[in-house]
């Protein structure tokens, strides 16, 4: 079968909305109880909901010695940070984990849109990066004794629910750059500790570098961690929404990117036959 | 004499192998690089008077950070590469086979510490400024040691666990935190101090702070080598335990 047949293939699964809307919600909840190797309780456990808290200690102790911030400006920043663990490892996973199970080349020799296809795949992630990120929000805020205002307890979690979805963005991002390198627990920790750096997340953007803080403007996290810290101040969720607004656009492009990079990587991996290789 | 050729030939090997492995070569390096950035960043926009100080600790994060995860997990990489039987089989002692990879770990931590270090002067223009140069060599070689064999202790006690990596990858964060690498002990809860003073890494972090500020770091040495030498002990203990059972139980492949 060429790449044109195939795209002829893909053209026309993708025009019938049942056939889409079961590639989207049944084949993504499949692969990711199937590939996201983590949802075992003995990884589940430790990496979700206990080391997101041990970071929050370790940053709201390292706040208070170098006499930064408050406590809830570490626990905000932290909490929301970690939505970005599941969105990243597991749609790195979605790749990585397919080609370790022999199973990409089929994966990606089936005539399915590659729209449902990889964007079902991210639905359960966003869910993931949200429970974990409330988790550790939670936990943290009892332990340091942060409270928030009743009004501001939904607008939160807009955002962490924005955030999320950005997060999610970058992931197909990682999952196309799984196609290309071999390890992706590598790169998704980069790119981790890449937004923890940049994004506001222990160090406000007005005392970072003047480059660093205008990138943060354009990646996941800063906006929607910006838009939570304020809630929690007290102000109002009109004041904050077009902060969430910019949050969510920024993940559709990074989404849009992602899913552009996995079509030219596929076909670039097709033409050379290293689907498996790298 | 023969164990410790094991033990020094065995170190060799594995150093080798780490040092070409992204995850632990290259990932062990960057990785703890942006929390010591991070810490840079905060206190040079909190307290900039303490940077230098930071800086030294901060530096040797990656040794505890490239022994906690594939520490834990040290079994089960064996296992998984087939190798796991043919060590236990051999006729070493089996802690002899298993500490040099744990030891091998730690001392990958210190490309990290070398990186770290460069990377506070270049990008922060931090100088690492050494009052005893021989006492922070020292107390840099004995925190290898006493991270490298509480790492073997941690990889022999959680062989049963499958996923013992995730167990590692949790002690990550609380030992940078309670051994004081870039906090001041004096700042955490009065009950944490007593857990700390178990921890070799506390005294190793110690004796380098104390060498860099330019006192005679010999106390804390001694007592991180002293509790290296009872991680050691408790480890071979464990280990011998460990294997009898998965031997007499059939269970060296499947746990």
């Amino acid at each position: 079968m060429t790449v044109a047949e195939l795209a002829q293939g893909q053209q026309s699964v993708a025009s019938r909305p049942v056939n889409f809307l079961r590639i989207f919600f049944i084949g993504g909840l499949m692969s990711y109880r199937a590939l996201f190797t983590w949802l075992r309780p003995s990884v589940l456990i430790p990496t979700f909901l206990i080391s997101p808290i041990f970071q929050i200690l370790l940053f709201v102790y390292l706040g208070r010695a170098a006499h930064l911030a408050s406590d809830s400006f570490f626990v905000i920043g932290d909490a929301i940070q970690f939505a970005a663990l599941p969105c990243l490892f597991a749609m790195g996973n979605t790749i990585a984990d397919e080609r370790q199970a022999q199973t990409l080349s089929l994966v990606l020799a089936t005539p399915a849109a590659r729209l449902p296809l990889f964007l079902g795949r991210s639905l359960p992630v966003i869910a993931n990066g949200f429970v974990v990120s409330v988790f550790a929000l939670v936990v943290s805020a009892v332990m340091f004794h942060i409270t928030v205002p009743l009004a501001a307890i939904l607008p939160m979690g807009l955002a962490i629910v924005v955030c999320s979805v950005s997060c999610t963005g970058l992931g197909l991002v990682n999952a196309a750059l799984g196609l290309r390198v071999r390890e992706t627990a590598v790169t998704s920790n980069v790119i981790l500790g890449l937004l923890m750096i940049f994004c506001g997340v222990n160090i406000p953007l007005a005392k970072l570098p003047g480059w660093m803080s205008a990138t943060a403007a354009y990646l996941p996290l800063t906006h929607g961690i910006a838009a939570a810290r304020s809630l929690a101040a007290g102000a109002r969720p009109s004041t904050v929404a077009g902060q969430i607004g910019v949050e969510f656009l920024i993940g559709v492009i990074y989404a849009s990117v992602g899913l552009l990079l996995l079509r030219v990587f596929e076909n670039e991996s097709r033409r050379r036959s290293t689907l498996d290789r790298t | 004499m023969s164990v410790l050729r094991v033990i020094v030939i065995g170190w060799l090997m594995h150093l080798k192998m780490l040092s070409r492995s992204w995850f632990n070569g290259v990932l062990g390096v960057i990785w703890p690089m942006f929390f010591s950035t991070s810490a840079f960043l905060m206190y040079g926009a909190g307290a900039p008077r303490r940077l230098a100080t930071v800086a030294v600790g901060a530096s040797m994060i990656g040794i505890w950070a490239a022994a906690s995860t594939s520490g834990a997990g040290a079994m089960q990489h064996q296992r998984r590469e087939g190798t796991l039987e043919l060590l236990a089989a051999a006729p070493s002692p089996f802690s002899a086979t298993l500490a040099p990879v744990t030891l091998a770990m730690s001392t990958v931590g210190l490309y990290s510490m070398v990186a770290t270090v460069i990377w506070a002067r270049l990008l922060f223009g931090i100088p690492l400024t050494v009052g005893q140069p021989a006492g922070f060599l020292g107390g840099v070689a004995v925190t290898v040691i006493s991270v490298g064999m509480f790492g073997f202790l941690l990889s022999v006690s959680v062989v049963r666990f499958r996923s013992a990596w995730a167990l590692g990858n949790v002690l990550e964060f609380p030992l940078w935190l309670i051994c004081g690498f870039m906090i001041p002990l004096s700042l955490l809860p009065g009950w944490v101090r007593p857990i700390s003073w178990i921890l070799g890494p506390t005294w190793g972090v110690r004796a380098v702070h104390e060498a860099a500020s330019g006192a005679v770091p010999w106390g804390a040495m001694g007592m991180a080598l002293a509790l290296s030498v009872v991680y050691g002990a408790l480890g071979v203990w464990v280990s011998g335990r460990m294997l009898h059972s998965a031997r007499a139980n059939a269970t060296l492949a499947l746990s």
